[in-house]
């Protein structure tokens, strides 16, 4: 026994068995991407960049239940509601999102019971000012109509599992 | 006298309008080999990391130019362009002189080495002797640099660096004495010369297969311990103690930056080049060809020579991908406890073998 380790080390058997394979994955594909020009596969339940939703006939989801509000762990969501002036029905005043406190646990898409809060598959919102992370209603408004397609394929793609 | 500085500049500068010279002057010479060596040095720098990368599935550096081959010209003009920072308790000279030193020790070796037959810079008969010199100056600047820092994390790097080399030059030692007593000269072109004469190939009736003819096949153990030696020697990985940056940051390069850290990497670089060249000089057949026949032989000499020192770097490189780095007792042991025994054993052997058989290379300047 101690003969063949002898003999093992001294014809360097590990080392040229770890040469042949590095060499195998000296070869193999490539796992970089060229990321500008190439992305990469996200999952249907990717939680990336905020968006609240509207029904199809352009009317918020959001009732201003405050769920999300209450789960938030990172305190995150600040949620004023008020009756509507129109027609009186629960609304948010203000839906602000600070993003830098956000740790994308995705509880406040789980929370909501309308599907209004979600996180989309964006994660290419890098700002240059710190304030333009903290996010409105609005903005979040507008990040789900620009958003809509993807977010409701993707629902509907997971909708299976929840 | 002035006949004196005419001839002498004549020599140096190969003014044709002063003397009688119609070669190169040697400062030309040296220059050319410099500049090649500089831009090869850039280049075996993103080889390395390119085939780094590729053993883990990565690209390596790909935006600058195609392929990234600008990579290692960005790099320069980046340190160039930063600020050297000097520590405030440093022994400012020292600090400073320490990585001119490692750069200008790495290049002086580069001197001897035949680039094809003829074409060293300066053939001297005791050339590997001075290659040996040269290269255990190399400490110096590691010592220096690690003492003038004047910060404990680079003074025990260097302390490292300084107890690995010096062990480790004792085996390279003994390893090229098994070479020469195979050649009997101390000249690397005489190494290069014997390794196309004498050798297996001829023993065996195939004097064509010339790859069969060098050293590395009868002296396989030796070359196994040269490259091995060469890896330590050199502070490559898996032996990269001095600067093992998940432990020490940098080791004796903690307080270097800009300019003098990029000085050191070079001379760190063209240590290493060195280091292939000289297995490729002593057990690789230098600029021969591999094979005597027709298209190998068309393919002039130094660019086999540059062929096989890509070779052994390509070895060099890949093992820094797949082998863990040592523990420092299993540096030292390695070291003094296999390779010295091995080596000093290997010499008896091969002056047996030399001296029952009658083998051994009878030609030569000397």
């Amino acid at each position: 026994m101690r003969f063949l380790q002898f003999l093992n080390s001294l014809l360097l058997k590990e080392f040229i068995e770890a040469f042949i394979l590095s060499m195998k994955y000296f070869f193999a594909p490539k796992a970089t991407i060229y990321y500008p020009f190439e992305k990469g596969y996200l999952s249907p339940r990717f939680r990336g960049e905020h968006a609240l939703r509207r029904y199809p006939n352009g009317e918020e989801r959001c009732i201003a239940c405050k769920l999300c509000e209450a789960i938030c762990p990172a305190q995150a969501i600040v949620i004023e509601a008020a009756p509507r002036q129109e027609d009186g029905t629960r609304r948010t005043l203000r839906y602000d999102i600070d993003m830098t406190k956000c740790i994308y646990c995705g509880f406040c898409q789980e929370a909501c019971p309308v599907d209004a809060i979600v996180e989309g598959p964006n994660f290419e919102y890098a700002t240059e000012t710190r304030e333009e992370l903290f996010y409105d209603k609005a903005k979040l408004l507008d990040n789900g109509d620009r958003w809509e397609q993807e977010i409701a394929q993707n629902l509907s793609l997971d909708a299976p599992y929840r | 006298m002035m006949e004196f500085i005419v001839s002498a500049l004549d020599y140096l500068l190969g003014i044709p309008f002063l003397g009688w010279g119609e070669h190169i002057g040697f400062i030309y010479k040296g220059l050319l080999m410099l500049v090649a060596l500089l831009v090869f040095v850039a280049y075996f720098l993103l080889a390395d990391r390119k085939i780094w990368a590729a053993v883990q599935m990565r690209r390596g550096p790909n935006v600058v130019g195609i392929f990234g081959l600008f990579q290692s010209f960005a790099d320069l003009l980046k340190f160039v362009f930063k600020e050297p920072v000097i520590p405030a308790s440093s022994n400012k000279f020292v600090f400073l002189l320490a990585p001119f030193v490692t750069v200008v020790l790495a290049l002086a070796a580069w001197v001897v080495i035949p680039l094809d037959y003829g074409w060293a810079l300066s053939n001297i008969n005791v050339g590997i002797l001075y290659i040996f010199a040269i290269s255990s100056l190399g400490i110096y600047g590691i010592i220096m640099g690690g003492w003038a820092s004047n910060s404990k994390y680079a003074f025990l790097g260097a302390l490292r660096s300084a107890a690995q080399m010096v062990s480790y030059e004792v085996s390279i030692g003994f390893v090229i004495v098994t070479v020469l007593l195979l050649v009997g000269s101390l000249n690397l072109t005489d190494i290069v010369l014997a390794q196309a004469e004498m050798g297996l190939a001829h023993m065996l009736g195939v004097p064509w297969m010339n790859f069969l003819n060098w050293f590395w096949l009868p002296l396989f153990p030796m070359f196994i311990i040269f490259f091995i030696s060469a890896l330590a020697e050199t502070n490559r990985p898996p032996f990269d103690l001095p600067e093992a940056e998940s432990e020490l940051v940098a080791g004796f390069m903690v307080e270097y930056g800009s300019t003098p850290y990029m000085m050191f990497m070079l001379g760190e670089y063209v240590a290493i080049v060195l280091m292939c060249a000289l297995t490729t000089i002593l057990f690789l057949g230098g600029w021969a060809a591999p094979l005597e026949i027709a298209p190998f032989t068309w393919i002039p000499g130094f660019i086999w020579f540059i062929l096989k020192v890509w070779l052994v770097f390509f070895m060099f490189s890949i093992v820094k991908a797949f082998v863990p780095r040592y523990r420092y007792d299993q540096l030292m042991r390695l070291g003094w406890k296999v390779f010295l025994p091995i080596s000093i054993f290997m010499i008896f052997v091969v002056a047996l073998v030399l001296q029952l058989t009658g083998w051994g290379w009878h030609g030569g300047m000397a």
